[in-house]
């Protein structure tokens, strides 16, 4: 396989790499706070972190174009604070797969923090470690696995990232093509035999991730 | 130890927990039936349920006041608590479950209650480097003990702690809270539905039913031998 190819695949995994680690902390403190309060309006957060799984990735791509686009709320503030533009870039690509990824992180670390018996935590308490503490020595070990499987699992879905990621970044070849978007492309040109590398290499990257997610999960012990 | 409970209330799913005491015995039981309430009363204590009304003071400080909305988080008030499944960290070994609460604050730590004294008194020095899981039943409640009296609780509360365990392991165990209460003078509060462990145990009992104290005396107050050595409530 060329060059190219590799330094495709190469920019998928990087980026998909660095938007799951971009919700890391986010989701899994979204997820804890879905886990462990009770409040009025969690129905209406959780539909809206959700929402990406659902929608169409186009709209949520054009949600993101007008948010980050340069006359775009956020994308005005990010080039008169950072000076960085974001769409047409590989920023864009990183945030398109970050957030298409968020929902899938936030339901399996929710339901990993919600594996946690809160006993653990309240028994933590009365020896006398503060909450932070506690977080870090009881719950985060004992949620370990599941929410590892989390972030692989949102891992593998920014590796199939398109139809968000084609709005915000477009195809730029060298600049913000991934996988999915490469195999388009070359399928549209009829060049067919390279759209099958990048497919095989496409599989056994989702194929590796997906298997660890499950290894991962089905060892998670009882808690 | 002097806990004062006064004017407490505490809603729950059938009933409201209501509560008016002073206690000051060095192990004083809460006798009653499942879902009476007593599970609910220690974790107001321990400061892992807020009450709706009352006021809970230990020792002259003020644990939790509703009028005035003082309440002190659970990893402030240094009272032990051991819950009816132990709740062993079943990450760490029990060395590492023992000093959990060495890394916290060290105010109000007592000196003379050591690790070596503690794994000692408790007979668990060979136990030290385990995993939780491997314990027996006999095994996890005392080092579930040990990890409490480290943190120097001033008060340590006990809910069924021995209810899992078999009436010859439960005979074994027994003593071990004994030696607690006389080694390290630590006063206790101890729930239980089993007659046998409120006479073995308290000096002060108070009988729990539906959220409410209906009765309140020493064991021999209020309890009789049925068939020895069995203890059954005495009628009203």
């Amino acid at each position: 396989m060329s060059f190219e190819v590799w330094q495709v695949a190469w920019f998928t995994t990087w980026v998909a790499a660095v938007g799951t680690l971009l919700i890391l902390p986010p989701g899994i403190a979204l997820g804890w706070v879905l886990a462990r309060k009770n409040w009025r309006g969690k129905t209406l957060v959780e539909t809206l972190v959700t929402l990406p799984l659902v929608m169409p990735p186009v709209a949520t791509g054009l949600v993101l174009l007008k948010l980050f686009g340069r006359r775009g709320l956020l994308g005005r503030w990010c080039e008169s604070v950072f000076g960085m533009e974001i769409v047409f870039t590989w920023r864009a690509v990183v945030i398109a797969t970050a957030v298409m990824s968020f929902p899938l992180l936030v339901r399996t670390a929710r339901l990993s923090l919600e594996g946690v018996n809160p006993r653990y935590e309240q028994v933590a308490r009365t020896l006398g470690a503060k909450p932070w503490r506690v977080f870090w020595t009881i719950t985060l070990p004992l949620a370990a696995r599941g929410l590892v499987a989390g972030a692989v699992l949102a891992f593998a879905r920014a590796l199939g990232e398109f139809g968000a990621t084609i709005m915000v970044a477009g195809f730029i070849p060298g600049r913000t093509a991934t996988l999915s978007l490469s195999i388009y492309h070359l399928v549209q040109l009829n060049r067919d035999n390279e759209a099958w590398g990048l497919l095989t290499i496409s599989v056994a990257l989702a194929f590796g991730a997906l298997w660890l997610s499950e290894v991962l999960l089905r060892k998670r012990p009882a808690p | 130890m002097n806990l004062e409970i006064a004017h407490l209330q505490l809603p729950l799913t059938a009933f409201a927990l209501e509560m008016n005491a002073r206690l000051g015995a060095r192990i004083t039981g809460v006798f009653g039936a499942s879902g009476s309430g007593k599970t609910s009363l220690l974790e107001v204590i321990a400061g892992l349920r807020r009450p709706a009304a009352g006021r809970i003071i230990l020792d002259g400080t003020v644990l939790s006041d509703a009028a005035s909305g003082a309440f002190l988080a659970a990893e402030q008030r240094r009272i032990g608590y051991v819950p009816q499944d132990d709740a062993l960290f079943p990450h760490l070994n029990v060395r590492q479950n023992l000093c959990y609460s060495h890394f916290a604050d060290k105010e109000g730590y007592r000196p003379e209650i050591t690790y070596e004294h503690v794994v000692a008194v408790l007979d668990i020095a060979d136990l030290t480097e385990r995993r939780v899981a491997s314990l027996s039943g006999g095994e996890r409640q005392r080092v579930a003990f040990g990890r409490a009296v480290l943190a120097s609780p001033r008060l340590l509360l006990l809910d069924e702690p021995l209810a899992g365990l078999d009436a010859e392991l439960k005979e074994r165990v027994i003593p071990y809270l004994l030696t607690i209460r006389d080694e390290f003078g630590i006063p206790m509060l101890y729930v239980s539905h089993n007659a046998d462990e409120i006479v073995a145990l308290c000096d002060d009992v108070l009988l729990l039913e539906r959220g409410r104290c209906v009765r309140r005396g020493t064991s021999a107050d209020l309890f009789a031998v049925s068939a020895a050595p069995h203890y059954v409530l005495k009628p009203d």
